[in-house]
This record gives structure tokens, sequence and C-alpha cells, in this order.
């Protein structure tokens, strides 16, 4: 230092900023940070979250064994769905579903036959018994297990020629994602979420982290602003999150094979945009704190579980009540999943993304300014 | 030894709840989060928009129509005039569904034969779209049966046990007292070490009369005891003010409880023990939280993971202790099987608590 030299304030954020990016850089967590952690998550959710049944477990216990019994008890056998284990007796049956070894089972009724054969005692009736203590694979187990039922029946009305054409028939065709692979809808929420992490969790420690070291009293003892100071935090950890979603979108891509459909630049504006209340959150979060225990724990419970519950991304937002559906207009991640899932499985549908990256902008806004004003421009 | 530990103990649970939005954070935010998360989780598809091109001129195009119109599963039914119409309202996300009823459907039902209806939806929402083709084909296949009533040979009675009539709150309450519980003994605990560390008051620690195993004991107790009382909070809340039944045995939830806390603490200590610096520990803890919640069986099943991976969510503590609170909570599981899912969690303890003290050692030397 030969001589001081006065800087603007363009100078000020860009000399702040490369002290934070040595920070990172020294950090040897930091690689773990930014490519480690994302993609190890990505991996755990994209093998890991499935919806679709693969082998349920259902038990099958057969009152009556005659071959009309056998050969229903056979169709779950065979069906893809279901991996089948016989009980001697309803009690068994019973028991294995309360011990968690079941998650339905069926009962084929000693009259099963009987009825089957007599015109008038139709329809004939079998028991089916779901372990209700899982609510979503209970009803896919009803589901699947009606399935299969009517699909018998109709097989079997059809031997005996009393089938009749049905008046109506409907098919399904599921745009953008023809076979219903669940990855591919969860792969890019899954992305959302990661971001979350790394965007407002990494973000919340920053600040409060200074404070509690006290290292921001330097700082204040220097002209740069709380502005300055801010952006100074916010750059580094933008151009990082960056990085982050490039990894975790090649990722998606060749790893998982989630088709994408839109263009890198649409992906880039949502994540830019998204970034902006992301950080905003983060940054408020720890100017509000200044600890970072109680910075963590907000972390946690604004940003995370929200994002993983309130997003869209495992309930449906529109189902909710109305008072939490409001909630969620406030959650950035809710915008980022709905743009994700548009940019890879759609593709750039503006008409989608406009409103979503304006509304993530907005939250931006509002999160900043309000991490603005909450950081002290001065020691008190 | 005893009085020293508990004088540690005393200091770190004062440590936590000195400052006021410490003590805050500890009991506003899980409380808030299991009435909104409570209610927030719901499987039913409702307040839907859907759209129908109806071309039929006959009478069972109207009715199919009319009785979408009159579901209370739908918010609005937005009726276009032609198919070209439907990518639009797909794409842009303004139907999740659009329902295409062609030209001679109901010629071709009085003809006696099956008329075909469309639907498409939007596959985006792979999981929402598809409750909803279930609702549509539901009503759909009414219709059919008041066209041509067929007879009907079978019929399956479908029974939910334990859930009769499958109230999610009943399912998300214990199990958002098993994560949450989680949540807050990973965070105290990592946080604890790493902040000493980080002021260099750790230091002080280790020249002061207590050795190295109680510094751990009265570093693990207090997330232990704030993660207890908040699980004792949440079962009684689940109880008395979310209606959902207790019917298995309490002493038992709670031996279980402490060694899948013991297990989380566990982990937690060795989080700590690794990490130089608190934003370490908390990425840390993040690295363990979130695979734990997700490989869990809370959001999908164990089973629909792959082999390899359901061998790997053996290690979750998370995991085990699931099963034990549904199956206390609604099941009234026999006591065999709650221990016999507790074990694991008793292997699981026995491995991260030494595994943590040898690495607090290996780092303090």
């Amino acid at each position: 230092m030969t001589r001081p030299r006065q800087l603007g304030s363009l100078g000020r954020i860009a000399a702040l900023a490369r002290k934070e990016a040595k920070q990172i850089r020294r950090d040897p967590s930091s690689a773990v940070i930014v490519l480690f952690l994302p993609l190890f998550l990505l991996f755990l959710f994209g093998y890991g979250i499935s919806l679709d049944a693969a082998s349920v477990r259902l038990g099958v216990v057969l009152e009556e064994r005659g071959p009309d019994a056998r050969s229903l008890a056979d169709a779950y056998s065979n069906a893809p769905d279901f991996e089948v284990l016989l009980y001697p007796s309803r009690a068994e049956a019973e028991r294995a579903l309360r011990a968690n070894q079941l998650r339905g089972f069926l009962v084929i009724p000693p009259d099963f036959s009987q009825r089957l054969h007599a015109r008038g005692s139709w329809p004939a009736q079998i028991h089916i018994v779901t372990d209700g203590s899982q609510p979503n694979t209970a009803e896919i187990v009803a589901n699947y297990s009606q399935g299969v039922l009517a699909t018998w029946s109709t097989q079997f009305a059809r031997d005996r020629g009393v089938a009749s054409t049905p008046a109506i028939s409907i098919e399904p065709r599921f745009w953008f994602n023809e076979d219903l692979r669940t990855r591919y809808n969860l792969v890019p929420g899954s992305i959302a979420l990661v971001m979350t992490i790394i965007g407002t969790l990494l973000t919340a420690l920053v600040v409060a982290r200074e404070w509690e070291r006290g290292t921001l009293e330097a700082v204040f003892a220097t002209p740069v602003s709380a502005l300055e100071l801010l952006a100074s935090k916010f750059i580094p950890y933008f151009l990082l999150a960056l990085a982050t979603m490039a990894a975790c979108v090649a990722a998606a891509i060749f790893l998982f094979g989630v088709p994408f459909r839109g263009s890198f630049l649409a992906i880039l504006a949502l994540t830019a945009a998204f970034l902006a209340p992301a950080l905003g959150q983060g940054l408020l979060i720890s100017s509000a704190a200044k600890n970072q225990f109680v910075a963590s724990q907000l972390a946690l419970f604004s940003g995370f579980l929200p994002a993983m519950l309130l997003s869209g991304f495992m309930f449906e937002i529109e189902s909710m009540p109305e008072p939490i559906r409001a909630i969620t207009a406030i959650i950035p991640a809710r915008y980022f999943v709905t743009g994700l899932q548009t940019v890879f499985l759609a593709g750039d549908v503006w008409e989608v993304l406009l409103p979503v990256i304006l509304k993530m902008l907005g939250l931006g806004a509002v999160l900043l300014f309000f991490a603005w004003r909450v950081t002290p421009k001065r020691i008190a | 030894m005893w009085a020293r530990i508990l004088s540690l103990i005393v200091k770190e649970l004062l440590a936590l709840t000195r400052d006021p939005r410490g003590r805050l954070v500890l009991v506003a935010p899980p409380l808030i989060q299991l009435f909104i998360f409570t209610f927030a989780a719901t499987l039913e598809v409702r307040n839907v928009d859907i759209a129908i091109v109806n071309l039929d001129h006959g009478r069972w195009g109207r009715e199919i129509v009319a009785r979408i119109e009159a579901s209370s599963t739908f918010d609005e039914v937005i009726v276009l005039s032609s198919v070209g119409e439907i990518t639009d309202v797909i794409d842009s996300g303004r139907a999740l569904a659009a329902i295409h009823i062609p030209q001679d459907f109901s010629r071709d039902i009085e003809a006696g034969r099956t008329a075909h209806a469309q639907i498409v939806l939007d596959g985006r929402r792979a999981n929402a779209a598809q409750i909803l083709f279930g609702y549509i084909n539901r009503i759909v296949a009414g219709v059919g049966a008041t066209a041509r009533p067929l007879p009907v040979l079978t019929d399956g009675v479908v029974r939910h046990w334990f859930n009769p009539n499958l109230v999610y709150r009943w399912f998300m309450v214990p199990a958002l007292l098993a994560m949450i519980t989680m949540l807050t003994a990973i965070v105290v605990t990592t946080l604890s070490i790493a902040r000493e560390r980080e002021l260099g008051t750790f230091d002080q620690l280790l020249v002061s009369p207590l050795n190295q195993t109680e510094i751990m004991l009265g570093k693990v107790a207090p997330g232990f005891l704030i993660s207890a009382a908040q699980g004792t909070i949440f079962i009684a809340l689940a109880v008395f003010a979310l209606g959902v039944p207790l019917l298995g045995s309490l002493p038992l939830l709670y031996l279980a409880m402490v060694f899948f806390l013991a297990a989380v603490l566990g982990v937690g200590l060795f989080i700590s023990a690794i990490s130089a610096t608190q934003q370490q520990a908390i990425i840390g803890a993040f690295a363990f939280i979130a695979p734990a919640i997700m490989l869990s069986g809370f959001g999908a099943p164990v089973e629909n993971m792959p082999e390899w991976l359901q061998a790997f969510t053996m290690i979750n503590p998370l995991r085990h202790f699931l099963v034990i609170v549904h199956g206390v909570f609604l099941k009234d599981m026999p006591a065999l099987e709650i221990l016999s899912n507790t074990a694991p969690l008793i292997i699981i303890a026995s491995i991260t608590l030494p595994a943590a003290a040898w690495m607090f050692r290996a780092r303090t030397q």
C-alpha cells in the first residue's frame, strides 16, 4: 500500500465480494457444498422417491379353494404391482398387517364361487383390507386391487358369454410425460429443494457468522454502506448457486434421463429469478438473527420444510385449505417448481414462465428490501 | 463427576435459552410447522380447473358435461369449442385436464357400440393428474352404467384399517412428530460444539476438570432434553388438539424415542466433531437430514425404491422410528413388533455414539 485509494461504490462492492469469494474458496467445505452435496441429494431423491408402486406386499386369504377362487388369486399373483403372500386365515393376515409386513390383504369368502355362478346372487363379494396408517399406499392398494378384480371378472364373463359391450370407454393421454414416470416430475422438484438448501441456508449463515465473530464492526468502520455490504454477499453466492444449478441440470438430463424440452436461456432466467428471493431470505434471516444457531433454525423452518411440503412438490397446492394456499404464495420454491417442471417437460411456455419469474423477482425485491432495512448502518 | 456433568448441562441449556430469540426458535416454529403442515398435506385433488370440448349433439355428451359441472372437485369448467384449443389450455396450465367428447358419441351408444371419449392430462403434475383421472373415470363410468346397465359379477368391498376414512392428518402428525424432533436434536447438538470451536471457548472446556466423556455427555444431554420435551408436547397436541388416536403403549413409544434420539444425537455429535465451523456443521446436518427424511418412507414407500437403496435405508433411524410412531398411534402395534423395530435403533445408536466419541477424541488430541 503506497497510497490510499478512494474506491467508488462499485469498487467497494467488488473488493468485498472478492474477499467473500476468497473466504469461500479457502473453506474446504465449499466444494462439498457446491458440487458434492447437491449431486448426492439429487441422486438420492432421483432414485429414492418414486410414487410408482413397484411391489406392494399383498396378502391373500382363500376361505374357499374352488377353481374360480384360485384363478382369481393367480390373477393377483400375476399382476406386476403385487407381491402376493398366501395366508391360511384372516387372523394371521391381520397380524401381518399390524406388524407392517403387508400393505393390505384380500379375503375370498367361502361363498365366492357359489355366488359367482348363480346369476341371482351377483355380485360375488371379496374383501379388500388395506393398511390405512399409510393413506397414500392404502388408496393405491385399493385401486389396483379393484382393477385386477374388474379385469378378471370381465374375462370370466366373456368366457361364459355373459359379456356385453360397455357403453363408454375413456382413454387417457398424459402429455409431457406419456409413461407417467414420477421421476420426470420429482427430479425437477428436487432441484428446487436442493437449490433452496444451497441458496437460503448458506447465506443465512454468512452474515450471522460475521455478527457472531464481531468482524462486521470492522466493516462498519469503513465507508461501506449496508447496501454495498449486502451486494457483496449476494454476488459470490449467486454465482456459486448458478454453478450448483448447472451441475443439477446436467445430472437431471444425463443421469436421470429427464427430457429437457426448453432452452438453457429459460432455465437461466428462472434460476436467476429464483435466487433473488432465496438469497434474499437467507440474508434477511442472518441480518435479523445475528446468531448462527437462530439463523439455521429459521432457515430450516422457513426455507427447507416449506420448500418440501408447501411448494407443490409433494402435495397439491390447490387442494390445501384457503389460508395455507395464501401462505404458499410467498414461498419462492413454489414458483421455481412450476417453472422447472415446465421448462424440463413442456418447453419454453412463456405464458407459464413469465408470471412465475415476475413473482419470484417481486418476492426477491421485498425480501432484499427488508434485509437492507434490518442491516444496521452503524454499530449501535 | 455427576455434579460436574450436571453443571455443564445447565450451562449448555442456559447458552441455548439465554437469548430470547434462541428460546423462541426452539418453541414457536416447530409448533407453527406442525399445524401448517398437518393441514397442508392432503391427497385429494380439489379446486382444479378442467376443460371440455363437447362435439356431440346428443344426450350422453350433455350428461357427462352436466355431471362434471356438478362435481365439487372442480373449480372452473372451461368450455372449449374445438379440439385445437386443448393444446393451449394444457400448455399454459390453465386446466389440469381436458375431456374431448367426439361427434358420434351418443349415436355410438344408442347403436349398441362402445363410444370413445378422450382425456388429455397434464403430465407435469403426474400425481395429481393420475388421481384426477381416477375421479373422472368414475364419473364417466357412472354415465355409462346409466346409458347401458351391465351385469356386475363381482364387487371388491374395501375397508381401510387403522384409519377407516383415510384422514391424512392421522398419518401426518405422527410423522411430523418424528421428523421435527429429529431436526431439533440434530441442529442443537451439531451447533453446540462447532460454536464453541469457532468462538475458541472449546479449549477452555478441555482444560477444565471435565474429561472428554463428561464433555460429550454435557453436549448431548441438552439436545436430548429439548427434543424429548418437544416430542412430549407434540404427542399431547396430536391427541388433544388434532384428534389423532393413540391406541398403543405410550411407555413403549417413549422407550423407542429414547433410542431414536440417541441414534440421531450420535450422528449430530459425529458431524460436530468433524466440523471446524458452524457453517460446516449446518451443512453436515443437512447432508444427513435431507436424505433421512427422503428415504424414510414418509414421502414415498420404501418398497418403491430400488433394492440397493432399500438396503441403505436400514441405517436410517427415521425409517425405523416412523414404523413405530405410526404403529403405536394408529395400529396398536404389539409390544414384540415395537421392540423388533427398536432393535435397529439400538444398533444404530451403539455405532453412532462410540464413533462420535472416537472422532471427538481424535480431533481434540
